[in-house]
């Protein structure tokens, strides 16, 4: 088992750098002014980071493809997403139709 | 502060509250694995508070836990966590300045920063960050404690499908974003991107070469140009 010293280091290291990451953005922001253009350039950066870690989180497990119980059930609440339903009854579909896949033995 | 609970209606507060009791069944189930994995309890207690990054600290864990170098460890968190630098230059001016930015810049996870821009305007999304922000990391640590104290109570979060509860969050909060074509192609090339590219790069780099979707705004506004014409 690594040591209580190496491992708190470690801990230390991953936390700092994780707030590096954080932090950075916001502050060079700061020092710049946006053009209107910019602003929705800016918005649309952050559409597709959500919709790349959507797409891998809901289809991939580690490198390999997760199985078909997951990204059935989010594919089912992004419908109902899509045709306006509300959001809780989105996420609770989307958990409800991975898990009762998986009672019924799909992966 | 009193004024951001003013601005937040209660369906929005009922929203950010379903996926706070999804982060703590999360939160329960990461502290019962690092436990039961042989680790100290102030292991996942200090994770969560200094790191707060729900898949950055399974792979740290994971990757300790079986023995592997505590370096490729802290590599492979970093790299999950890298997407807040670009999450935080586009969603920066939420955070305010001084210390507000020094609190605010901690609380940036996924759900603070889809939340954020799923709403209209700059109060409403300054509002709704941090809401979901310090809800995500006061429900996360505690819940973390309870699993690391409690143990095994919750092991298996994919049985309640947990594990697609979350994309659908971050889905169901990206559509609106959606409707505008050029945002749509670049998101759809980013998804593309990230999912051929995960067989090939480590946890956490698909999803930042998928910013090279960008590109496909050009190919939007083209495209809306020619239709225009």
């Amino acid at each position: 088992m690594t040591s209580t010293t190496t491992l708190l280091i470690a801990v230390g290291v991953l936390a700092a750098g994780t707030y590096a990451f954080r932090y950075a953005g916001p502050m060079l922001r700061a020092r710049i002014t946006l053009s209107a253009n910019a602003e929705k350039l800016m918005t649309a950066a952050t559409a597709v980071l959500l919709a790349a870690l959507v797409a891998t989180v809901a289809l991939t497990e580690g490198q390999e493809f997760a199985g078909w119980a997951r990204p059935a059930g989010v594919l089912t609440g992004g419908v109902l997403a899509w045709r306006k339903a509300p959001f809780v009854l989105v996420v609770l579909v989307a958990a409800g139709v991975a898990a009762g896949l998986r009672a019924v033995g799909v992966p | 502060m009193r004024s951001i609970w003013r601005t937040l209606d209660p369906r929005l507060a009922r929203d950010i509250g379903l996926v706070l009791l999804a982060v703590g069944i999360v939160g329960i189930s990461f502290g019962a694995i690092t436990v039961s994995s042989g680790f100290p309890l102030w292991l996942p207690m200090l994770l969560s508070l200094l790191v707060f990054g729900g898949a950055s600290q399974f792979i740290f864990i994971g990757i300790v836990a079986s023995g592997g170098n505590p370096i490729a460890a802290v590599l492979a968190g970093l790299l999950i966590n890298a997407r807040h630098l670009p999450f935080g230059f586009a969603i920066g001016d939420l955070l305010g300045r001084g210390w507000q930015r020094v609190i605010g810049a901690h609380l940036m996870i996924d759900e603070s920063v889809a939340f954020a821009l799923a709403q209209r305007d700059l109060v409403q999304r300054k509002a709704v960050y941090w809401t979901c922000g310090v809800g995500l990391f006061v429900c996360w640590n505690i819940a973390v404690v309870i699993g690391a104290v409690a143990g095994t109570a919750v092991s298996d979060t994919a049985a309640f499908g947990l594990d697609a509860a979350f994309p659908a969050v971050l889905l169901a909060l990206v559509l609106p974003a959606l409707k505008d074509p050029q945002t749509r192609y670049a998101a759809l090339a980013g998804a593309v991107i990230a999912l051929a590219t995960t067989p090939l790069l480590p946890a956490g780099l698909p999803v930042l070469v998928a910013l090279f979707g960008m590109f496909a705004l050009r190919l939007g506004r083209e495209r809306s140009e020619r239709v225009a014409a």
